[in-house]
This record gives C-alpha cells, structure tokens and sequence, in this order.
C-alpha cells in the first residue's frame, strides 16, 4: 500500500513527464467507462434521485405529476392539538416500519453470519483435494443458481403445513408432535425465511471464499505441517488471515443483498409482520396502499442505511477491493 | 546429527512411476547434494525424506529408526522451499517464532533462539517486518533462519537460491556452506540443479536420472571418475566433450570424453585438426569451439587468459594423454 500510495504521489507531483501518456490513458479510460456510466445513471442514477424527490413530495399514484412539495413531512412531521399536546407522525416514528428495520437487521446479521460460517466450511472442503472434486463443485452451485422466486416456491410447498414433505419427515422422525405452520405461524415463519436464504445463498458464499482459499500458496501448508502446527491453529493462524480480504468483500455483497430482501419473503410469507423487511413494506406502501411518496421515503432511509453501513464496513474493515491486504 | 538410509525407495503418482527404487546412505552431519535434470524426481526424493509425501514402498530409515509413516514435524527435520513460503502476513519474527510456539517452549526461550538466528543470518534489523518488504535474499536468509531455530536434525533445501540473481546465489551459497559448518552436527540434503552448487557445497553428491540414482561420490571422485556417460556430462563445467566413430575407435571406445580444460592447442601438428567456429574471452579464462568434421556439436577448448582466434581460422588441437574418457556401447566406463 505505501508504495502505491508514493508511486501515486510521484505520478502528480511530476505531471509534466507523463502528462501525453496519462492524458492518453485517462482519455482511453473515460471511453471505456461512458457506456457503464450512462447506463448506471439511466437506470440506478434517475431512479434514485426520483424516489428521493417523490418522499420529499405528496405524490401518489394517481397523482405522480402533481405532487407538491412538502419537505421532511413524510418523515417525520408534528401538530400541536388544542389541549397543548404534540402529535408525531411520519416514517420516523411509525411502529410498522421500525418492525421492518428490525426484521431486515435480524435477517442479515443471521442470515449472513450463518452464510459465511457454513460457506467456510463448504469452501474448506472444496478446496481439499479428493476424486470428484469438479462434479461437487458444480452440484453445490445449483441452489444457487435456481431462481429465487422459484426455490421460493418450491420451499413453500416443501415448507406447507398439511401436505409439506418437511413435516411429514419430522413426524415420521418423531421429531415433531404435530404438523407446524412453517410460513404462517409467527414464530417460525423468520426461521423458515433464514433456512431457505441459507440454503440457496451458502454456495455463493462458498464460491467466493474458495476463490480466497485457491490464493493461498500450498507450501506455506506444508512449511506449517514440518513444523507441526495443529490444523486448527493453522486455520485460524494463517488460513483466515490470509483469506480475510476475499471473505470481507464476500460478507459486504452479502450484506448488502440480504438489507434489501424482497423476493423470498413476497413468495414465502406474505404478509407477515414476523418477517416483513423494508423492501417489502415500502413496495407496500407504493404500490398496494396509494402511499407513493410515504413508499418512496421509505425506500430513501433504506438506501441511506446500506450507504451508511457499507461505508461503515469498509472504513472499519478496512477492505481493498484490489484483493490486497491492509 | 542423523543418519538416514533409504532402501528400495519407490514412488508412484497414480499410474506414474517418479522414484524407482533408491538405495542411498546419507551419513550424520554430511552435506548431500542432489543433481539431476530437470523431472528427475529431486524434489520427489526430498519430500519423501519430509514426510511430505508418502513412500509407496521401501524403507527409510533415521538413525535406525523407521520413518515412513512418521508425521513430518515427528521426523526432526527443517524444510528450506524454493518459494521461501514464508507467512506473508506475519513479520519475521513471527515467520521464525511460529513453529516454536507450540513446542511449549517459553517466550524468553523463543525470543533467544530467534535472536541468536537472526544474528547469525545478519537478518536483525528486519526482524519486525513482514517478507514482502524484504528483497529476494533477505526472504532466503529468513527461510533459512525459520529451519535453523527448530535445531532440526536434518535440513532439507530445495534449490534454495534458484530465485536468486548470480551475484547473490553466490553470497547465499557462502553462507549456507559457513552454516554447514557452524552447525557440523546436523546433516543437510540440498536439492539443486546448479552444479557449481553441487560441487562447491557438497561432501558428497548423489547423481539421480530418471528416479534412479546413477553414481553417488564425493565431487572429486564424480569428475575424475564418471562411471557413466551420463555423470560424465552432467558434472563439469563446460559440459564435457564427446566424440564418437573413428577417433573413438582409435582410443578403443564407442564414445570418448575430453574436459575442455584437458585439451590444449598444438601449433602444428595435434591428433585433430579443424577450424574455429567461434571464441569467447571470459577475462580469466577463454573458449574455443573447434569444428574438427567429426559432426555433433564443435568441440570446447578452455585456455587461460585472454586469447581471441578469428573464426575460420585453421587450428590443431590435441587432447591431454590419460585425460581421455572412455565409455562402451552401454555408457560404462571401458575398463583395461
Ligand atoms: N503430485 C504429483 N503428481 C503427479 N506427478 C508428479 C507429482 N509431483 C511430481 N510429479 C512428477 O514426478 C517427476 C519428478 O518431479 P520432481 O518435482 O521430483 O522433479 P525434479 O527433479 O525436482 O525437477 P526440477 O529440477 O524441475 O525441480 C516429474 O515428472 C513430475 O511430473
Ligand atoms: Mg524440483
């Protein structure tokens, strides 16, 4: 890092050596970026800036063009009754939308935890050498690689209460006494979310870490083996330290993904307050309760959270993207 | 101090066989030098010797004791890789004091051995950095120092300095042949390709073609008395030069051998006769190639000094009587 950080300094304190060549390559650079640029702003870009300026308005579905301004209201807004007492409302203080946070939260610290843990595990064995190898490594993609509203589906009817195969099995185990609600009851209806976000989401994990594991030169392996340190130690010694950069962006993109959850819990338990996040109570208010510009500021928050926490993340963890250590 | 015996030491990758059969005695505290070209099986051979890789049959045996099952941290070994694989997220100090942590050693105890091979490998004032901040020598020397303060009965290298540049292979060969000496108990098998390697460090040499040993000897005892056409090749410096058909034939061979140190320029009259091809002055030392219309590759004459011969020009040459090697049809040595 130092040395790039001098070499950077060296190319702009001496401008004038390689200015035709940079110039050059800065030129080269700008035309191959323009086409993501615009297509970034097009299609990430306007959106977000429309739904920023829809929760600064009143807008509603029927009434997109017209809406007027009304500033922080959706946020959070007040009235003093008569009687001297002041009546909040707004985003801020709704209880419905604080329960999303804290779903969305439980989710992707569980989920995520879970995830890096077993994808750890799945990436170690992978990365062991054994007949078969490509043919597992293939295989365990596959959850992965099923749609999600799919693997959604296809959980939900595993999952279903009367007919679902998955209490079938725990009866005739006699794990369970009687047929559970999976996705209906309130107390399980989280669980059975996180089984099925780990089980689709694990191999990615898994991926991306053994992609880390497959970096790390095999003698330093043997250098430790002749001096005979335990396998754990060498795990927690020299395998997770020197795997640590890949599996920091692993956890950010996962990270990121599970704070935005829509589509499993659409499919899997609607209208649930147990698992209800805020990618699904804004879609709600947007589209299904006529609360457009509500919707819109809820969508905002949700974005500033995931901008906060990867900022958070990065700067904590210090993580470079390059693949490089601290 | 260990003395290691290999019996009909066999190894095979699946369906490919990589060492075949070895028998080979490496004495206590004696320096051993394996050469070889390329895929031969050295490595193979020294990982088999770490407990690295599992013998498929044979027997090796340290100081008496079977070993082929031993776990390699059981077997009292030091292992130098040609990567140094060093831990690249861990200083020096931390590189050196990791494989002693857990040998229940106290901090104190660790701290002194650390120190005391730092000193001796002139690598103190790095100490606290990690190896990617440490140049190509440094990191060997760091590698070095990793095995040294295990106090390893037996080190093994495996072409420590072929990541070196010459100026510093030849500094690092030094000071592995100083530490053979500092520490004459222990004995050392050194894996290389470089003869000068080889010759320089070596009490002994082991010759290894094709997963099998060809000769093993002291290096004076393989340059003088090559017991085939292949060590004959393979040990000196320019490669030694061979001629076959009717000058052979005159010495009674099939093949004969001449170092080029061992053939002199005549003015008129030498055994062979022929033109330069081409002539290169080292300063201490030049080389002659000489065409002498035998076919195969000209022939190397080595003088001292500086000489320069116009190619094309006509020469004579004649080899050192009683330096002449001769080998049968099967590459043995034709004895009288
Ligand atoms: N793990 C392995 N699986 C299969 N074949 C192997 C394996 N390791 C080595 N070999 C084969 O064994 C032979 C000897 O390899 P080895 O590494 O011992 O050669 P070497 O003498 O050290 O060569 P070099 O001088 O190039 O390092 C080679 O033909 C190689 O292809
Ligand atoms: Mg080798």
């Amino acid at each position: 890092m130092t040395v790039e950080a001098t070499a950077g300094q060296a190319v702009r304190t001496q401008p004038k050596i390689e200015s035709e060549l940079l110039k050059s390559r800065v030129g080269a650079a700008m035309w191959f970026l323009l086409p993501m640029l615009a297509a970034l702003a097009v299609v990430a870009g306007w959106p977000l800036l429309r739904t920023i300026y829809f929760s600064l308005t009143n807008a509603s579905l029927t009434n997109l063009y017209e809406a007027e301004f009304v500033g922080f209201k959706n946020y959070l807004s007040w009235t003093t009754l008569k009687s001297g007492r002041t009546v909040f409302s707004g985003l801020l203080v709704d209880p419905a939308w604080w329960n999303a946070v804290g779903n969305t939260l439980r989710f992707a610290v569980i989920s995520v935890t879970l995830e890096t843990v077993l994808g750890m595990v799945v990436a170690l064995v992978l990365n062991a050498e054994f007949k078969g190898r490509g043919i597992v490594r293939a295989a365990i993609l596959i959850p992965w690689a099923i749609p999600t509203i799919v693997s959604a589906k296809m959980w939900s009817w595993m999952l279903n209460d009367q007919f679902g195969i998955i209490n079938d099995l725990f009866m005739k185990l006699g794990l369970i006494s009687h047929k559970i609600a999976w996705t209906a009851s309130a107390d399980t209806a989280m669980t059975a979310v996180l089984i099925v976000d780990i089980w689709k989401t694990t191999p990615f994990m898994a991926l991306l870490i053994l992609a880390g594991l497959q970096m790390i030169p095999k003698d330093i392996y043997e250098a430790a083996e002749i001096d005979g340190v335990h396998p754990v130690k060498v795990f927690f010694k020299v395998t997770l330290p020197l795997v640590r950069p890949a599996l920091m962006v692993a956890v950010i993109f996962r990270l990121l993904d599970a704070m935005r959850i829509f589509d499993l819990i659409y499919v899997l338990t609607p209208n649930s307050a147990a698992t209800k996040t805020m990618s699904v109570i804004s879609r709600e208010n947007l589209f299904d309760f006529d609360k457009f510009a509500y919707g819109s500021a809820q969508s905002t928050f949700l974005f500033l959270m995931i901008a906060v926490m990867t900022g958070l993340y990065i700067w904590l963890g210090k993580v470079r993207f390059d693949g490089g250590d601290r | 101090m260990a003395h290691i015996e290999l019996k009909n030491i066999k190894k095979s990758f699946g369906l490919v066989d990589v060492i075949k059969g070895v028998d080979l005695e490496i004495f206590s505290g004696e320096f051993m030098v394996f050469v070889g070209p390329s895929g031969c099986g050295k490595s193979t051979l020294l990982r088999l010797m770490a407990g690295l890789e599992d013998i498929t049959s044979g027997e090796m045996t340290f100081d008496g004791t079977l070993v082929n099952a031993l776990a390699p941290s059981k077997r009292g070994i030091a292992m130098v890789f040609q990567s140094y694989a060093l831990y690249p997220h861990m200083t020096v100090y931390e590189n050196m004091a990791f494989g002693l942590e857990l040998a229940k050693s106290s901090k104190e105890t660790i701290k002194e051995r650390v120190e005391k091979a730092a000193e001796l490998l002139q690598i103190t004032p790095y100490l606290s950095r990690l190896p990617k901040q440490l140049s190509g020598g440094q990191r060997q020397r760091v590698a070095i120092g990793r095995a040294i303060v295990r106090d390893p009965k037996v080190f093994l290298f495996d072409e420590p300095l072929s990541n070196l540049d010459a100026a510093l292979r030849v500094a690092t060969r030094l000071e592995i042949a100083k530490l053979h000496h500092a520490m004459n108990s222990s004995t050392m098998v050194y894996v290389t390709h470089d003869q000068v390697e080889a010759m320089t460090l070596a009490d002994r040499i082991c010759v290894l073609r094709d997963g099998l040993v060809e000769q093993v000897g002291t290096p004076l005892e393989l340059y003088e008395n090559p017991q085939s056409l292949f060590v004959a090749g393979f040990i000196g410096s320019p490669k030694m030069n061979f001629l076959n058909g009717e000058i052979a034939s005159k010495f009674g061979a099939n093949t004969i051998g001449v170092r080029s140190e061992h053939i002199e320029i005549a003015d008129r009259d030498g055994a062979w006769k022929g033109k330069v091809v081409h002539s290169e002055s080292l300063g201490s030392d030049s080389y002659v190639y000489v065409d002498i219309g035998a076919g195969g590759d000209p022939i190397i004459v080595r003088q001292e000094g500086t000489h320069m011969h116009q190619p094309d020009a006509a020469i004579s040459i004649a080899p050192i009587p009683g330096k002449v090697y001769r080998f049968d049809k099967a590459g043995k040595p034709v004895k009288n």
